[in-house]
């Protein structure tokens, strides 16, 4: 698997620390939803840091690369992809790169998506995967989020809603809207009993997020009786 | 040529020659798992090895610490990027296991609670390179972390210090684990940056 070069065509912010970057990568083989690629930076005086990244969509060969990055606070990486990349600059990409936590347009059973803070890159993909390929299979998402303004990608999730085949359901840990139902809370037994696809239908289960987060919601989906086999999990650490 | 990304590289992190190349150092313990954490208490464990015709020897809790513990003190390197440097072990070697039994398989897949599998060359598993280990800098280790016991092969990729294992499987030949079916490498050497099968 080779370095590939992409040309930034597109930033906009998506929350206060994240923002998207849209690549165009003309060689870029294609990638399926949830997979994620490898982003390598050269300083002028040839050192590199590389790391990895969710794809936010996907598609074919030279289909445009959407990543969505999240600043983390001592990183060496991420900083610059936040604040610095601009419109037309160029970054080294590999991939795509894991065959596990993916969701096919193939997929007939329904599918439950489960992303805290930016663990819905990855979720996005296969929502907008699922919207685009006309798919009646069942989707729903459950996104927790520490407040309205960290929610990634709010204006499109309102819209793929309203179609009948996917719900959405946000939940805030640290401050939600005026007039919220429920106070600000971590993801419970009894709220993801109200928001999950019920374990006696069967779906697939994607739960992508910090991992304390993954880690309670997952104990919490076995616990519902959700078979640890059909849960997948991705988590992140970041940098 | 590699593409220079102006104005990159401000914020750079110290060299360390014992870092693999593309590895950064991290001072937490970060997860790599697929699925939820299985929760296995010491007393129903049980760590089996099945040879190449399917002869199948078993070891409980307490035989696998009669067998001999070792104190490791070992560096640690995940494909995900993060180096962990100067962890500290408890655990059994794994050829303990595997003294007495005469298997001509010469590679091994390691198997664990939840039916996740990963293949590796059985050279890479003994002479002091691999360990079943069950505690962690002093304290037993945490399910999330592979508790009670996970398998340690430190010199290779971290997927490869299979989780919550519960097994290994003499092979003739090499064949892919479940980690290496879905596009990991079939080695996993980190100082030859064999992260992807392709």
């Amino acid at each position: 698997m080779s370095w590939r070069v992409g040309t930034v065509i597109e930033v906009r912010p998506e929350t206060p620390n994240a923002r998207t970057l849209v690549l165009d990568v003309p060689d870029w083989p294609g990638n399926a939803a949830g997979q994620h690629l490898d982003l390598r930076l050269t300083a002028p005086d040839g050192y590199q840091a590389a790391r990895s990244y969710s794809i936010a969509t996907s598609g074919g060969p030279g289909s445009p690369v959407e990543l969505a990055v999240d600043e983390v606070d001592d990183g060496e990486v991420s900083p610059y992809l936040v604040q610095d990349v601009v419109v037309g600059d160029q970054l080294e990409l590999r991939g795509p790169v894991g065959r596990w936590f993916l969701w096919r347009e193939t997929q007939t059973e329904p599918a439950q998506l489960i992303g805290g803070g930016s663990g819905c890159v990855p979720l996005m993909a296969m929502a907008r995967a699922h919207a685009t390929s006309g798919s009646t299979a069942p989707m729903r998402m459950l996104y927790s989020a520490r407040a309205p303004r960290f929610v990634f990608y709010r204006d499109e999730l309102d819209a793929l809603a309203r179609s009948d085949a996917f719900d959405l359901t946000l939940n805030y840990t640290r401050e939600a809207p005026d007039g919220w139902p429920t106070a600000p809370a971590r993801l419970t037994r009894e709220s993801l009993e109200r928001a999950v696809i019920p374990a006696a239908e069967g779906p697939s289960v994607y739960v992508c997020g910090p991992t304390p987060f993954v880690e309670s919601v997952a104990d919490l989906l076995v616990g519902l009786g959700h078979p640890a086999s059909l849960v997948k999990t991705e988590r992140f650490g970041g940098a | 040529m590699a593409v220079i990304n102006r104005g990159f590289g401000a914020r750079r992190r110290e060299s360390t020659p014992e870092l693999p190349p593309g590895q950064y150092l991290t001072q937490d313990f970060p997860v790599l798992s697929a699925g939820p954490t299985p929760n296995i208490h010491p007393g129903e464990w049980r760590f089996t090895v099945t040879g190449s015709t399917g002869e199948r020897t078993s070891w409980n809790w307490d035989e696998m610490l009669a067998l001999g513990v070792e104190e490791v003190h070992t560096d640690i390197h995940c494909v995900t990027r993060w180096s962990k440097l100067g962890t500290t072990w408890r655990g059994v070697p794994v050829e303990r296991f595997l003294d007495g039994i005469g298997d001509a398989g010469d590679h091994i897949m390691a198997s664990s609670s939840g039916g996740y599998t990963t293949n590796m060359p059985l050279e890479d598993l003994v002479d002091g390179r691999a360990w079943i280990a069950f505690e962690f800098d002093g304290a037993p280790l945490e399910a999330e972390h592979g508790g009670p016991a996970r398998l340690l092969v430190p010199h290779l990729y971290f997927w490869k210090s299979a989780k919550w294992v519960n097994g290994l499987t003499f092979m003739d030949g090499d064949s892919p684990g479940f980690w290496e079916q879905n596009g990991y490498h079939l080695y996993g050497d980190p100082w030859r940056e064999q992260r992807y099968w392709d």
